[in-house]
């Protein structure tokens, strides 16, 4: 369940030192930090807001725009470079038509790659929402967003 | 309930489960066996016991390693030795829970091995097998074995009794032992465990800190992921040890926030050592005071730097500082602060559990004990690994890796991450430890073992590290900052055929700028996949600059994708796959690629590859 700003906010004491995992919280409950968010922590820490986004654009983990009901990041890890970690990426892009770091237009899909997901023994390998596909092929990916589409279609059949 | 009486009652009922009349079905459900399938087989185990009206034990349990093999699974039967069985799908979940749970036959030929006393006529003692018989399993040992989520199971195994013994003594013989052992810190550095926390208390200070760092974030690493998901108790066990011997109060925990399943363990495992006194006030009546907090990293491999985690903590940029002052003697909150890599403090836990000779027996002179390893990359066994100190990388790579992949040609194996190098074959026989590393141009690391063979580029692979670093790069030193972006555009323009005479002094000249000009072991090391490719493959970067050609036929902008006309069947599944049609043919006829359209995704390769093996990548010039 969506935590408000405000809920998240009073979970915490507002020393300054609690400011990246104030972020995190509402990154997971919103997906994202938007504007106000960041004014309200400015507010509720009283760091001034250049402050806050300093710490927020220093760290990969945060994110200014909303992601995809699917967020894909692809493991661009030692190991899973050395396995095709590129042609698995250029494949989502080219299937998606987005680029690393984009959004479909239709908010279904968004691109990431990361530094190492640690399942390098099963390289490559890709997250999506929290689960890891690993041991990619091209033709894994297509068969994934086959997947993602029919669940998609049938949890909307569902609702 | 005191430690001895609760270390009894774990036995009882550890070892009534293992030997007790329901069979046990224990699935290897770490991250990747998760990956793989893990939980897909788990439930498949359960619906069919359910089906069948049978009743076993289905538990989740952590990893042992043998990656490449998950989905595994381990079946315990009253009187018989526990099976492993390697790559099980839903379907032989199910025939499994016929033949052998209901039945009596153990599917030998889907057996990997078995573990105990007794043996099955035509199933292999699991450490009978080249990948595991080199193995020595100290800090790995409860991994795929115990509940990580039942702290019963941990105890059971001799958990906790390391703190028990820890609290009996002062502190500074806690740091004795530690020293006795030869433990050297295992985040990368090496630096004597024991040292590191005698300096700490050499400090005046009332309030110092603890801080285990599982921050993992060295690319093809994951040993303290696998450890902290299967077996986190061995972990916590440490930290608390390691507290009582500083005087520390309070400690965290870094995670990083990639490791979502290994943050949900300790989570857990940390309520489960206050519900029984070993995290807290009062921890197991001593008088010892210690509590620890979770924070999670937010995706920013400098702050693997010790200087730049305690930033981070106090909710900082992650930007690393001067030393001295050393965190031990001015670290979080401006006070003393010991900082311990993840396998240092299962180490720790290890030693007061078992003595400090048990873990000093293995092991070199000078880097006792035993190393967790990832090895990973273009070898066949791909998985957790752990060798006393000391092991050669023939031994990693040929005995227990068993070789390359397809048996394929080695070429080198990246040591260390982005701060380590590459080392060819002439190196296979140098010893795994500190000082033989050192000298070779590698460093340990904290690990990481990639194997490449004769697809990768040295040249690409250099590029790849300088591209991570400068991404990573916190941007606070000049040298650093720009110094990382010159070496990374010098080397892209290398790949991709706009390389120059001169290319390679210049690489070096800026190599040791960004050596001696920066701040943190992240800019002093960055130079280093560089420096050892240009010394040990100068050939490739010769021919990448003077004949613009690519030896391992990858830098795209230095090839072309051909049909050899004598393999191709003119099936026209290549052809039907082309992202951008630059395939043409017809069928039964020999197809052709157009070089001016052709992208070089792979598909038609991948494709092709399995069935006729027709397209090969060629030279461009």
């Amino acid at each position: 369940m969506s935590k408000s700003l405000n809920d998240i906010l009073t979970s915490f004491s507002g020393d300054k030192s609690e400011i990246i995992s104030i972020l995190q919280d509402i990154q997971s409950n919103m997906g994202y930090l938007p504007e106000q968010a960041i004014m309200e922590v400015s507010k509720f820490t009283e760091v001034p807001e250049s402050e806050i986004y300093g710490v927020a654009t220093f760290y990969t983990q945060f994110r200014f725009l909303p992601v995809g009901k699917k967020h894909i990041m692809v493991c661009k890890g030692t190991a899973c470079h050395v396995k095709g970690a590129k042609q698995i990426i250029e494949g989502i892009e080219r299937h998606l038509g987005i680029k690393e770091g984009e959004v479909t237009f239709d908010l279904e899909y968004s691109l990431e790659s990361v530094g190492c997901l640690g399942c390098c023994a099963l390289a490559p390998c890709a997250m999506i929402n929290g689960e890891v596909e690993s041991n990619l092929t091209l033709r894994d990916v297509k068969r994934i967003f086959s997947r993602m589409k029919r669940n998609s279609i049938e949890k909307d059949y569902q609702d | 309930m005191n430690y001895n009486q609760l270390f009894k009652e774990s036995v009882e009922e550890y070892e009534s489960l293992l030997s007790g009349e329901t069979p046990v079905i224990l699935v290897g459900s770490a991250t990747c066996g998760k990956s793989a399938g893990a939980l897909e087989v788990s439930a498949a185990f359960k619906g069919e016991l359910e089906e069948q009206g049978v009743i076993a034990e289905v538990i989740d349990v952590g990893c042992i390693g043998l990656c490449y093999l998950e989905p595994i699974v381990t079946i315990i039967k009253k009187g018989m030795p526990a099976i492993f069985y390697g790559e099980v799908t839903s379907k032989l979940a199910k025939q499994l829970v016929r033949e052998y749970i209901i039945g009596n036959d153990p599917m030998g030929d889907y057996a990997l091995g078995t573990l105990g006393e007794k043996q099955i006529e035509g199933i292999p003692k699991l450490y009978d097998k080249p990948v595991m018989k080199p193995q020595i399993r100290r800090i790995l040992r409860n991994c795929g074995f115990i509940d990580p989520n039942n702290i019963k199971h941990y105890i059971a195994m001799n958990g906790y009794s390391g703190l028990y013994n820890a609290l009996q003594m002062k502190n500074f013989d806690v740091i004795e032992k530690v020293k006795l052992s030869g433990l050297r810190g295992r985040g990368g550095a090496g630096f004597p465990t024991w040292m590191k926390w005698q300096f700490c208390i050499d400090s005046e200070e009332n309030d110092k800190y603890l801080i285990c760092n599982a921050d993992e974030g060295d690319p093809g690493a994951f040993m303290n992921r696998s450890l902290l998901e299967s077996d986190p108790h061995s972990v916590l066990e440490g930290i608390v040890i390691a507290a009582y011997a500083i005087g520390a109060k309070e400690g965290y925990i870094y995670c990083r926030a990639e490791y979502p399943l290994a943050l949900e363990r300790l989570k857990h495992a940390i309520s489960e050592m206050k519900r029984l006194g070993f995290l807290g006030k009062d921890i197991m009546g001593s008088g010892f005071n210690f509590d620890i907090k979770i924070k999670e990293g937010a995706g920013a491999f400098v702050c693997g730097e010790e200087t730049a985690l305690i930033a981070s903590i106090e909710g900082k940029r992650g930007m690393p500082r001067t030393r001295p002052p050393f965190p031990t003697t001015s670290g979080l909150w401006g006070k003393p602060t010991v900082i311990n890599n993840v396998e240092t403090m299962a180490s720790v836990s290890l030693i007061m559990q078992a003595g400090h000779g048990s873990f000093s027996e293995y092991g070199t002179a000078e880097s006792k004990g035993t190393k967790t390893f990832s090895l990973v990359g273009n070898v066949k066994n791909t998985g957790l690994i752990e060798v006393p100190l000391g092991t050669t990388l023939r031994q990693v790579i040929e005995e227990i890796g068993g070789g390359i992949l397809d048996d394929g040609n080695f070429k080198a194996v990246q040591i260390g991450g982005p701060s380590g190098g590459c080392l060819p074959d002439s190196f296979l026989d140098t010893q795994i430890d500190y000082d033989s590393l050192t000298m070779a141009g590698a460093i340990m690391g904290s690990g990481g073992l990639v194997v490449m063979d004769q697809s990768s580029c040295m040249v690409d692979v250099a590029r790849y590290f300088l591209e991570f670093i400068q991404n990573e790069s916190c941007g606070k030193c000049v040298p650093c900052r720009l110094g990382t972006k010159q070496m990374l555009d010098v080397l892209t323009d290398i790949t991709e055929g706009r390389g120059k005479s001169g290319d390679i002094d210049l690489l070096l000249e800026l190599a040791e700028g960004v050596k001696e000009g920066s701040l943190c072991g992240l800019g002093q090391t960055s130079p280093n996949p560089i420096l050892t490719t240009i010394k040990f493959f100068k050939d490739e970067y010769d021919a990448h600059i003077n004949e613009k050609r690519c030896p391992a036929l990858l830098c795209k902008e230095l090839i072309n994708y051909q049909i050899i006309p004598e393999k191709c069947e003119g099936c026209m599944l290549c052809l039907k796959s082309c992202p951008v049609g630059a395939i043409s043919g017809i069928k039964n006829e020999v197809h052709s690629i157009d070089k001016d359209s052709c992208i070089k995704c792979g598909t038609c390769i991948e494709l092709c590859s399995a069935k006729y093996n027709a397209i090969e990548p060629v030279s461009k010039y």
